[in-house]
C-alpha cells in the first residue's frame, strides 16, 4: 500500500514537471514581453508591474494585424477545401470497390511522409507561371494538396468503422451512395470532421516554409509565422521585449482556440486511437 | 479502365459476397450494390486526385527532372545526368548536413520515444488523476508555431537568457555562453528544442495506449514472477508497438525535414555547424541559384525519408491479416 502510494506520488510529480516544461518557453516569453519597454531583461527576471507597451510596438511595427488576418484566411481556405475533398475520397476508399484501389492508396500514403521540401522548387515556378505568386492562392492550393493525404486516410478510417447495418438500411430505403453519404455518414462524422479540421487548421496556421517560398514579397499576404520570422530576424528589432511580444501575438490566437477546442481534439484523438 | 473487370463477375464483388455472410439474399444485395455503381468511385476521387497530382505528384516528378540539370532558375539549363547526385556524395558540407540530420533523429525521435516509454512504464500501474489536463498541457508544444518556438528558445539560449542566468546563479557562470552561437553547443542546443517539441506527443500516445492494455496481462505477468523490468519488456512494449511505430514515423520525419526550427534559430550556422539538407534546398533554390543541385538534395531527402518510414512501419507493424 505504501509502495503504491509512493509510486503514485512520484508519477504525478513527474507528470507535473513534464507539463511545466512544456509550458515554460511560452510563459518565459510572455514574462519578457510584459516588461517595461527598453528594460534590460536578464535570466528569469519577472516584471514588477505589467506593461503592454511592447505589444503595441510589435503590433504597429510588424504588420501583425494584417498577418493574422492572412493566416486566418489561408487556414480557413485550406480546411474547408481539404475537408470536402477528403470526405469524398475517404468515402470512396472506405466503401467502394474499384480497380487500382490498392495502388492508389499506396500513392496517397507517400503524401503522409513526403518531406515537401522536395516539391517547393517546382511549386515556386508553377505559381510564378500562373501569376499566383504572392497571393493567397499560392498558399491555399498547395497546402490542400499536402493535407489531403492525412484527411483522406482519416475519413476513410472513420467511414470504414461505421456499422454496416446503418449503410444497408439506407440502401434498402433506396438511397443512392451520395445520399447515404450526405444523410447517414456526414451527421455521424461530425466529431471526426471537427477533429480533422482542428488538426488541419493548426498545420495551415503554423506553416512556414511554403509561406517563405511562395509569398515572400507581399506584406499584405504574409502569414503570421512569416511576419514573425522576418520581424525577429530584423536587426533593427533587437529588443527582446518587443520580439517576445510579437511571438506571443502570433501564438495567442492558436492557444485560445486550443483551450476552447482541446476536449474535441483529445477525445477525437482517443477515438481514432481506440478504433485503430 | 472500368471495362477491365465487368462488375458483378469480378473477384471484388465475389469477395464482398462472401464477407457479407452465407445468406443468399445478402449475397445478391451486395452484388447489386456493386453493379449499380462502380465507376462513380473515380468521380469521388477526382477532386482529391486533381489537387494531389497538381500540387504533390507533379512537383515531385518535376523536382526529379530538374535534378538532372545544371540550372540557375533563369536561363536554359544544361543536362548533367546524375552529376548532381554524385556531387552530393562528394560534397563535405552536404555530408556534414546529413550527419546533423542523424543527430537530429536522436534528439527528435529516439530521446523523446525512450523518455515517453520510460515514463509510461513508471505510470502504467497507477490511476492517474487529471490525465486530461496533463494531456492538454503536454500537447502545447505541438500547437505552437515553429517560428514562435524558435523565438522563445532563442531567448532561452541567449547570452542574457534564463539558461545562462541559472548557470550564473549556481556559480557556473564560467560555462555561460551564447548557446546557439557556439560551434560546439549549437547542434545539441537546436536538437534539444526538437526533443522538447516531441516528448509530450510521445508521452500522450504511449500513456493512452498503455491504458488499453488489459489488466489481466499485468496480473498474469506478476503471477509468473515478473518484476517491473520484465513486465515492461514482456507486456508494455509489445502492446505499444502500434503507438511506437506512429511516434517514430512522426518524429523521424520531422527530424529529417527540420527546416523551420533550424532556419529560425541558427540558419544553419555558426559556419555550417547546424546545417541540414532542407536548408541547402532552400538556399540552393532561392539564394545561391543552384537549382538543379537543390532539387537533387530534395529527391535524396524524399527517398531517405520514405525508406526510413517504410522500415519503421515494416519492423513494428502489428501482426494482423
Amino acid at each position: 500500500m505504501d509502495g503504491s502510494r509512493r509510486e503514485s506520488f512520484v508519477s504525478h510529480a513527474l507528470l507535473i514537471f513534464a507539463s511545466l516544461v512544456a509550458l515554460y518557453p511560452f510563459v518565459q516569453i510572455l514574462l519578457v514581453a510584459l516588461h517595461e519597454p527598453g528594460a534590460r531583461v536578464t535570466g528569469f527576471s519577472v516584471p514588477t508591474s505589467l506593461h503592454f507597451d511592447n505589444f503595441v510596438t510589435a503590433w504597429n511595427k510588424g504588420l501583425f494585424s494584417s498577418a493574422l488576418v492572412s493566416s486566418l484566411l489561408v487556414a480557413v481556405g485550406v480546411v474547408v477545401i481539404t475537408l470536402v475533398v477528403s470526405v469524398l475520397a475517404g468515402y470512396a476508399f472506405a466503401l467502394f470497390t474499384f480497380p487500382l484501389k490498392g495502388p492508389l492508396m499506396g500513392i496517397l500514403l507517400i503524401g503522409l511522409v513526403l518531406p515537401y521540401e522536395a516539391t517547393v522548387i517546382p511549386l515556386y515556378y508553377q505559381m510564378k507561371e500562373w501569376g499566383l505568386l504572392n497571393t493567397y492562392w499560392a498558399l491555399i492550393l498547395p497546402q490542400v494538396g499536402l493535407s489531403l493525404a492525412l484527411g483522406t486516410f482519416w475519413m476513410r478510417n472513420f467511414f470504414a468503422g461505421v456499422p454496416r447495418s446503418l449503410r444497408e438500411a439506407a440502401e434498402i430505403d433506396g438511397a443512392s451512395r451520395f445520399q447515404t453519404l450526405r444523410r447517414i455518414m456526414l451527421p455521424l462524422a461530425v466529431p471526426a470532421l471537427t477533429t480533422l479540421a482542428t488538426l488541419l487548421f493548426l498545420y495551415a496556421w503554423n506553416e512556414f516554409l511554403l509561406a517563405l517560398v511562395l509569398v515572400p514579397n507581399n506584406p499584405d499576404v504574409q502569414t503570421a509565422p512569416l511576419a514573425l520570422s522576418f520581424f525577429s530576424s530584423d536587426r533593427r528589432n533587437s529588443d527582446p521585449g518587443v520580439t517576445s511580444a510579437a511571438a506571443v501575438l502570433v501564438a495567442l490566437p492558436v492557444l485560445i482556440g486550443y483551450i476552447a477546442l482541446q476536449r474535441k481534439f483529445i477525445s477525437g484523438m482517443l477515438a481514432g486511437a481506440v478504433k485503430e | 479502365m472500368t471495362a477491365a473487370a465487368p462488375p458483378g463477375t469480378g473477384a471484388d464483388s465475389a469477395r464482398a459476397g462472401t464477407s457479407a455472410g452465407s445468406s443468399r439474399r445478402g449475397d445478391t444485395r451486395i452484388r447489386a450494390w456493386a453493379r449499380r455503381q462502380y465507376w462513380p468511385a473515380y468521380l469521388y476521387l477526382l477532386p482529391g486526385a486533381a489537387f494531389y497530382v497538381l500540387f504533390v505528384l507533379r512537383p515531385l516528378l518535376t523536382t526529379a527532372w530538374i535534378s538532372l540539370f545544371d540550372w540557375d532558375g533563369l536561363t536554359l539549363g544544361s543536362w548533367t545526368g546524375l552529376d548532381n547526385y554524385t556531387a552530393l556524395l562528394s560534397d563535405p558540407a552536404l555530408r556534414a548536413s546529413l550527419l546533423h540530420s542523424l543527430v537530429f533523429i536522436f534528439f527528435y525521435a529516439l530521446l523523446p520515444v525512450a523518455a515517453g516509454l520510460l515514463l509510461t512504464g513508471l505510470m502504467v500501474r497507477i490511476r492517474i488523476r487529471g490525465l486530461a489536463v496533463f494531456r492538454s498541457l503536454l500537447f502545447v508544444p505541438q500547437v505552437l508555431s515553429t517560428v514562435v518556438i524558435a523565438v522563445s528558445w532563442r531567448w532561452i539560449y541567449d547570452t542574457d537568457g534564463p539558461v545562462n542566468g541559472l548557470l550564473r546563479a549556481v556559480g557556473l557562470g564560467g560555462i555561460a555562453r551564447s548557446w546557439l552561437g557556439d560551434y560546439t553547443t549549437a547542434l545539441p542546443s537546436v536538437g534539444l528544442i526538437g526533443s522538447w517539441i516531441m516528448y509530450g506527443l510521445c508521452m500522450v500516445l504511449f500513456l493512452t495506449g498503455a491504458m488499453r492494455i488489459p489488466r489481466e496481462l499485468f496480473e498474469a505477468a506478476r503471477l509468473d514472477g515478473a518484476g517491473p523490468v520484465r513486465e515492461f519488456f514482456t507486456v508494455i512494449l509489445p502492446a505499444l508497438r502500434g503507438e511506437i511505430s506512429i511516434a517514430l514515423v512522426l518524429t523521424v520525419t520531422q527530424a529529417l525535414r527540420n527546416f523551420d526550427i533550424v532556419w529560425n534559430t541558427t540558419t544553419g550556422g555558426p559556419g555550417n555547424s547546424t546545417s541540414v539538407p532542407s536548408v541547402f534546398i532552400y538556399q540552393g533554390a532561392f539564394v545561391t541559384r543552384q537549382v538543379g543541385s537543390a532539387a537533387a538534395i530534395g529527391i535524396a531527402l524524399t527517398v531517405l525519408t520514405v525508406a526510413v518510414c517504410g522500415v519503421i512501419m515494416r519492423v513494428l507493424r502489428e501482426r494482423e491479416g
